[in-house]
């Protein structure tokens, strides 16, 4: 258990490092290509941020509205708040507010800035299909996000994005519309080293937006392993989260009411994915969650 | 002059590693000293949800009698207990005492009808949990701040300001024993 928590905190770690090396590459690229620029790349950098922390500052509040969740009455959901209340002094987290989502497909997710300002919700589906020891795995998973910080990685993860995002579209549409034609390096001439830091530089840009995508869906994957083995610490009890994912598992029922972007941050994957659809290694590399089988591996090695 | 710099720059980094080893090694002790009271109210709001429970189970199977004054008299016990090892012990009678009481009701299908008993019944397993959870928490402090008192560099300032080993929780030598089940 320690060295899987270990293990999934070491990889957090590299792929924020990639995606400083991605940055840098496509500042890299965008000096090449124009000779300057800084101020533009700043720029590109304080607007994906702002964007960015806006809303991770009100992560709470935000997430809550987008799902439709309604706060969780104390006598009416008395177990799930025994749950929480239990998790959380094992974690020695203060109780995060409660909210229901009213859905009969069984998921739940976790979000908020710090462990302060959290919050955490679960579908009335979960609720009515899970047992005791199975909500209180998925409700240790879910805390363990917000234990873990898990908001705060994914908002520095997308403003990584936004900025590589930015910058690349800006940068493309100032080279082809006529940045590149009056470029010489700096002895004066353009010579064929010149022409092929320019493509290289292009093919930057243009592949950096997709390469950075691929790396926040892995980081997202990575987060959800981390917490399956932080909720377990907290439970001590593997069996529990296994038969939740299990049960999971063999419910296909989609959340009504989320989208895309909050595809995140629930239990597993709210939207529809079809196992059966062809090259599906390949399409793995765009899923927020890992596949629930890989899950419960890793849970039954502990 | 760069003599002088080195020594400013090494006497500061000193500085540091004291400042930061001692106030970590205090914020751990002090974890350490909360979790401890963090049992006690767990242990609490046991004892607390005890009468009512009892009055409930009486109103359906009165004659139980023994079953009842068992659990009365270990709550009792358990709250008139001194020292960690004395209370550990009565906790442990009294929670032997409420599985009893439980096994008991399991005849009354009545009383497992009852809405209120259900809720004291969830409310009971929830306040087992906490206890467990605020034991499992004040062993995980206690190891957080045993290693770091025994830690090189922080073992250093541990010695020079008396930071003592403390000792975990242990289940008592019953605890282990597998309950029997009489029906």
């Amino acid at each position: 258990m320690q060295e899987q928590i270990a293990r999934n905190k070491r990889r957090t770690f590299l792929m924020l490092l990639g995606f400083v090396v991605l940055i840098t590459l496509v500042a890299t690229a965008i000096v090449l290509l124009f000779g300057g620029g800084w101020v533009g790349i700043v720029i590109a950098f304080v607007i994906a941020m702002g964007l960015a922390w806006g809303s991770y500052y009100n992560s709470d509040k935000i997430a809550i509205k987008a799902s439709r969740a309604v706060p969780a009455d104390e006598t009416e959901y008395r177990r799930y708040h025994n749950l929480v209340e239990g998790l959380c002094i094992a974690a020695g987290l203060p109780k995060p507010k409660l909210f229901v989502v009213n859905d009969p497909a069984p998921n739940a997710f976790a979000t908020g800035r710090n462990p302060k300002h959290s919050a955490v919700a679960v579908t009335t589906g979960l609720l009515e299909k899970m047992n005791r020891v199975e909500l209180e795995g998925v409700l240790a998973h879910e805390l363990s996000h917000v234990k873990n910080y898990d908001i705060l990685v994914t908002t520095v993860a997308v403003t990584a994005i936004g900025t590589i995002a930015l910058i690349s579209d800006i940068g493309l549409r100032f080279a082809f519309w006529g940045g590149l034609s009056g470029r010489r390096d700096n002895n004066g001439d353009s010579g064929p080293i010149g022409v092929v830091i320019a493509i290289a530089s292009l093919a930057v840009l243009m592949l950096a937006p997709f390469a950075g995508y691929l790396m926040q869906m892995a980081m997202s994957r990575n987060r959800e392993y981390l917490a399956d083995a932080s909720g377990v610490q907290l439970t001590r009890y593997p069996p529990g989260l296994i038969s939740a994912l299990e049960k999971l598992k063999d419910d296909k029922a989609v959340v009504h009411n989320a989208t895309k972007a909050t595809a995140q941050m629930w239990i597993e994957e709210p939207l529809e994915t079809n196992p059966d659809k062809p090259g599906s290694k390949f399409n793995n590399l765009f899923d927020t969650h890992p596949p629930l089988e890989d899950r419960i591996k890793r849970l039954q090695e502990m | 002059m760069a003599a002088v710099i080195v020594i400013v720059v090494i006497v500061v980094v000193i500085g540091l590693f004291f400042w930061l080893g001692f106030n970590g090694l205090v914020k751990r002790r002090n974890q350490v000293d909360n979790a401890w009271s963090q049992i006690d109210v767990q242990l609490k709001r046991r004892h607390d949800l005890i009468p009512n429970l009892v009055e409930t189970v009486k109103g359906y199977a009165a004659h139980e009698r023994g079953t009842f004054e068992a659990v009365t008299a270990a709550r009792a016990n358990a709250i008139n207990a001194q020292g960690p090892e004395a209370q550990a012990q009565a906790e442990n009678v009294l929670s032997g005492a409420l599985k009893s009481l439980f096994a008991v009701a399991e005849a009354y299908p009545d009383l497992k009808a009852n809405q209120n008993f259900l809720n004291l019944q969830e409310e009971l397993t929830s306040a087992e949990d906490r206890i467990a959870y605020a034991r499992q928490f004040f062993n995980d402090a206690v190891l957080s701040y045993n290693t770091k008192i025994q830690q090189f560099p922080t073992v250093l300032i541990a010695g020079m300001f008396h930071f003592e080993k403390r000792a975990f929780f242990d289940a008592a030598p019953e605890d282990t024993e597998t309950p029997q089940v009489q029906f």
